[in-house]
């Protein structure tokens, strides 16, 4: 019998998604609760930010884990759609997707592909001044400019559009993928049922929490 | 019923294939859609014209032979059963019928709306058994004492009947329904147990080797599948996988 490596595999593919999934899934939970404090308080965010921009171990071990998380759940769903479209070469002249499945399940690439658009904007907007700032103008470090330069970026109206459509197809991502992360990884006993309801809950309050920050910091910006 | 049926038609694997329409009139309600092909294919050979080739056998729902995508579903429109049980009824006077075959790499045209499904048997083939010797010497089956809720979920993968209106649904042409069905009914046996690990990796195995798509967990298979296989197989398959890949040594 031949026996072929478990990341070369259809089940060892989809579970290193469903794990890369699930570690971004806290990554932005814990990400919203320190913007959200900028919504009542300037100070506490300032120093969340201060502490997650200075510490060695966020800075040094979390931030490359992250980046490679990103990096590998985008590649791996660029070659799972790849292969998926390759199963199939010659499509249907007729197909009633939408009798047997969700919008969000067909179309996880699409809402993928929005997200993967807003992260570029996103790094211009704030993780390659940062760098910049820290790492190559070797500025020194100043605990207050965080909710100042935050402020300063969510003036421009645009900006908040396109934060807000990219959350709202994260909402989108988020309700197919949440629960998919958990049979993929084998979980469908008991708890799926409460598990989903909850995740139904994180897709929605995840991303509102986002839009409301980037609307009140536009508000509060003029 | 008076209906006009846009029906793929492909001389041979090699050749390229079109859809051509038809008009049919005189279709009674209660008759089944298999039926309603035969009606129609009686008329082609009346007028010297290539009937459409369509797979059929047992025509009372339990083979797994028909196939048929129509108007953009596996077995139509109707839940829980496969083409031979779909009747007319389901569709209105006047209705535009698309019928096409199941699409998937792994399942090439034959002719016309038949596909060859012999990937499922490769599948089955390379571990979707067990190794017992059962010329003459079998034990009794009460002696070997199994849960209820495990006989009851083994005979549910069981009846599984292998049309491919899983992979036929799924966007990505995935067999992951299908051959979970077929790892279940024997996981959740103590029969099965013995063998488990080699059964899942060389299914697996031979699944993605058959050019099979990944699962998306949309559960369109779970929606289209006659029989009505749940999405559950396919997280046991998941985790009976896993524990393989965890615990063989080479």
């Amino acid at each position: 019998m031949s026996k072929s490596g478990f990341f070369n595999s259809s089940i060892g593919r989809k579970f290193a998604m469903a794990l890369s999934a699930l570690f971004l899934m806290i990554f932005l939970l814990q990400h919203l609760t320190i913007n959200f404090t900028a919504v009542f308080s300037p100070e506490t965010f300032n120093e969340l930010s201060h502490f997650m921009g200075t510490n060695v171990v966020v800075q040094f071990i979390a931030q490359p884990i992250l980046i490679f998380a990103v990096v590998f759940h985008f590649i791996m769903g660029f070659i799972l759609e790849a292969r998926n479209r390759a199963a199939r070469p010659i499509s249907y002249k007729r197909n009633s997707g939408g009798a047997n499945s969700s919008w969000m399940s067909r179309n996880m690439i699409y809402s993928g592909l929005v997200i993967l658009a807003f992260l570029v904007l996103h790094f211009i907007d704030f993780w390659i001044p940062e760098i910049n700032y820290k790492y190559i103008e070797m500025n020194a470090a100043d605990p207050n400019r965080y909710y100042s330069e935050l402020l300063h970026k969510f003036e421009n109206p645009y900006r908040v559009i396109a934060y807000i459509v990219a959350f709202i197809l994260l909402a989108l991502h988020l309700l197919h993928g949440f629960g998919s992360a958990f049979q993929s990884i084998g979980q469908n006993n008991k708890y799926i049922d409460g598990l989903k309801k909850f995740g139904v809950i994180y897709s929605i309050v995840i991303p509102l929490g986002f839009i409301i920050t980037a609307v009140v910091l536009y508000m509060n910006a003029h | 019923m008076n209906l006009t049926l846009k029906i793929w038609r492909q001389k041979n694997s090699n050749s390229k294939g079109k859809m051509v329409d038809y008009p049919i009139s005189d279709i009674s309600p209660d008759m089944s859609f298999l039926e309603m092909l035969d009606v129609l294919n009686n008329q082609l050979i009346e007028k010297g014209e290539e009937p459409v080739a369509f797979d059929h056998d047992c025509r009372e729902g339990i083979c797994g032979m028909c196939s048929l995508y129509i108007n953009g579903e596996a077995h139509g429109p109707d839940r829980g059963v496969t083409t031979c049980q779909l009747h007319m009824r389901k569709f209105k006077d006047g209705d535009t019928i698309y019928i096409e075959p199941f699409r998937a790499k792994a399942f090439p045209v034959v002719k016309d709306l038949a596909v060859d499904r012999s990937a499922f048997d490769r599948i089955q083939h390379a571990g979707g058994y067990i190794s017992v010797n059962t010329s003459g010497n079998t034990q009794d089956a009460n002696s070997l004492p199994v849960q209820k809720e495990h006989a009851d979920r083994a005979f549910d993968a069981a009846t599984c009947i292998g049309c491919g209106a899983c992979v036929a649904s799924c966007k990505n042409s995935s067999a992951m329904l299908y051959v979970s069905a077929k790892i279940s009914q024997y996981a959740l046996l103590p029969q099965g147990k013995v063998e488990a690990e080699e059964r899942v990796q060389s299914m697996v195995n031979q699944m993605d080797a058959e050019g099979f798509g990944n699962c998306s967990n949309t559960g369109a298979c779970e929606v289209e599948c006659p029989k009505g296989i749940s999405l559950e197989n396919i997280a046991r398959m998941n985790r009976e996988y896993f524990k393989a890949k965890a615990s063989t040594k080479d």
